[in-house]
């Protein structure tokens, strides 16, 4: 099967600054893919590569058959986005929240548009905040209806940035089993920025760590594999929560 | 290929995709079919269906529901068993009591009042205490407002100015031509603009750009926390954010009143010179029929409109509740309360200066 996203010998530059470059990997179907790195290391970078909000400096990237550079609408329809805070919209209702990309890019009736957002909450733990606005919920709750947004149309890939910042480890932890929920319910593929190193080695089949010293791609495989066998230092320490030597 | 069904006896076949972009026809035609075997055994068949996503399996469960009775599924693949058992237990059981999003309506009279009550005491307090709170000034932003409420405001006021003493002396001259009194459209405008026209105007623009603008910048901090924040380091809102405003839209009043009240001569004097009458007749016409009592109270009066504008905007950001449309609903609070503010008060001066014989 071919890979669902591509990444080939891709930089990134803003004026004589270099956030990354020359980095190439590939995101199989189905797995849940984490990009990790230190602040600053460019990751927040490549997601906006990926969904298109950001050109790539030089190098190549297709999302499900569709290269970002020349068809982004094409790519955007097969990508679901949760962002770092949410985003979520603060006039409308959770449900309204969920129901806007129904409603925008389907025919489906009213009743049926709220059902199927009610059931997209209900998917994500929030069966019972459907009525309330983003400002009455905590932070977790936001961040699961963030999710639930993102699979509105049922996406084949979704993007989760930094989806436990900020949160508390019982939170975190119910939010990293609900992406493997639904990574299993659905099919789909997840690719989550994160640094929380907990979830990183709950959730990840593999991951990608960049590094802003190295600018570019220090680390490809496994956590768990990562964690036991790397012998470059940041990734070391940052798999075992050290100070890199 | 597009979703389609097939009814049969006591069945209920789907083909094709049941995706989102594709269930808007079928999805009311799948209700009714599933409503009508309602009170006999039903079966869904499922083999011909190719995709299955959450929306379609939200389908599959609201023809359960408009069923009503026991409904037998064949056909599903394991994914898509495993998704429709995975909403399934996701669901609330049916009449779980949902909470409802707090009402945004305005507060009742007497708790509007008591607000806005509240809010003036925290000011004069707040007055009255300056003394041993000049450390919570900050100067830069005073000037920063002063700049923005006034130095900005000043091409809108003098062409608004110019405009309306133009259009005032236009209007008056056909009437006062009948009596031969076309000059005296130099003294009815020049008291117009003193007494009343000039502090008001400038009231009103100061209500839609600075008052708003107050609103707005304070309700996102309110949004954002800041308030709290500040209050926390023990430092008073009204102080620091109140006071400044206000001193600072009085400060701009005269001088946007100014503005106002010499473009609108001008405005006037270029209509009566048009019709042929000489500067030095229109200066001496309104030199005659007005005094510096008409002048100073009309900067008295823009000084206590700006004050009104100033604190209503604060108010109304300051109190404003939570969300985007808190601070959009702030802002509208300011340009209306300021501008019936204005008008009140102004009402009442004219009552004043009568009675004072002003």
């Amino acid at each position: 099967m071919p890979p669902i996203i591509s990444i080939r010998d891709v930089s990134q530059t803003f004026g004589p600054r270099t956030i990354f470059k020359n980095v190439s990997f590939d995101i199989e179907p189905g797995e849940v893919f984490v990009i990790l790195g230190g602040s600053g290391c460019g990751k927040s970078t490549l997601l906006k590569q990926i969904i298109g909000l950001l050109r790539p400096t030089s190098g190549h990237i297709t999302v499900a058959g569709h290269s970002v550079t020349d068809d982004v609408e094409a790519v955007r329809k097969t990508i679901g986005v949760m962002f770092q805070s949410g985003a979520l919209f603060g006039s409308m209702t959770l449900l309204e929240n969920v129901a806007l990309a129904l409603a925008v890019f389907t025919d489906l009736p009213a009743a049926a548009r709220n059902e199927i957002a009610r059931i997209k909450l209900a998917l994500v733990g929030l069966a019972g905040a459907v009525d309330l606005l983003p400002a009455e919920v905590s932070g977790g709750m936001v961040k699961r209806a963030a999710i639930a947004r993102a699979l509105a149309l049922d996406p084949p890939i979704l993007l989760l940035d930094e989806p436990s910042a900020g949160l508390d480890p019982i939170t975190s932890a119910g939010l990293d089993r609900l992406i493997l929920e639904l990574r299993d319910a659905l099919g789909a593929t997840f690719v989550v920025v994160t640094h929380e190193l907990p979830s990183i080695l709950a959730i990840a089949d593999r991951c990608a760590m960049l590094d802003a010293k190295a600018e570019g791609l220090i680390a490809l495989g496994p956590p768990a594999d990562l964690k036991a066998n790397a012998t470059d230092p940041m990734v070391k320490a940052f798999f075992n929560r050290e100070t890199p030597q | 290929m597009s979703a389609s069904l097939t009814t049969g006896e006591q069945s209920i076949a789907l083909t094709g995709p049941l995706t989102a972009l594709g269930l808007g026809k079928l999805w009311p035609q799948a209700i009714t079919a599933a409503s009508k075997a309602h009170g006999t055994p039903l079966t869904l068949d499922l083999t011909a269906v190719t995709v299955l996503d959450t929306s379609g399996a939200a389908l599959i469960l609201a023809m359960e529901t408009a069923h009503g009775g026991p409904v037998t599924l064949t056909g599903a693949t394991p994914r898509a068993t495993a998704l429709l058992t995975q909403l399934r237990t996701a669901l609330p059981p049916p009449g779980t009591p949902a909470p409802k999003p707090t009402p945004e309506s305005a507060p009742p009279l007497l708790a509007g009042a008591k607000i806005r009550i509240e809010f003036f005491g925290a000011t004069v307090l707040a007055l009255i205490g300056l003394p041993r709170k000049l450390r919570f000034l900050r100067g830069a932003d005073f000037f920063r407002i002063a700049d923005r409420a006034g130095l900005q405001a000043l091409p809108l006021v003098l062409m608004l100015g110019f405009l309306i003493g133009m259009i005032l002396a236009f209007q008056s001259a056909i009437p006062m031509r009948q009596f031969g009194a076309d000059l005296y459209v130099a003294n009815l405008v020049a008291i117009s603009l003193f007494r009343e026209l000039g502090p008001l105007l400038v009231a009103v623009i100061l209500a839609g750009r600075t008052g708003s603008a107050f609103a707005a910048e304070l309700g996102t901090m309110q949004v954002n926390e800041e308030i709290a924040a500040l209050t926390t380091m023990g430092i008073d809102p009204p102080t620091m954010l109140v006071l400044p405003r206000m001193a600072a839209a009085m400060l701009v009043m005269p001088a946007l009143i100014v503005a106002m009240d010499v473009s609108g001569l001008l405005g006037m004097g270029s209509v009566l010179m048009f019709f042929g009458f000489p500067a030095s007749a229109i200066v001496a016409q309104i030199t005659a029929s007005t005094g510096p009592q008409d002048f100073l109270l009309g900067l008295f009066k823009g000084m206590i409109f700006a004050a009104a504008v100033a604190l209503i905007g604060c108010r109304a950001g300051l109190t404003a509740g939570n969300g985007p449309r808190a601070v959009g609903e702030a802002a509208t609070a300011a340009v209306v309360g300021g501008i019936v503010a204005t008008v009140l008060l102004d009402g009442l001066f004219a009552v004043m200066s009568y009675r004072l014989g002003l």
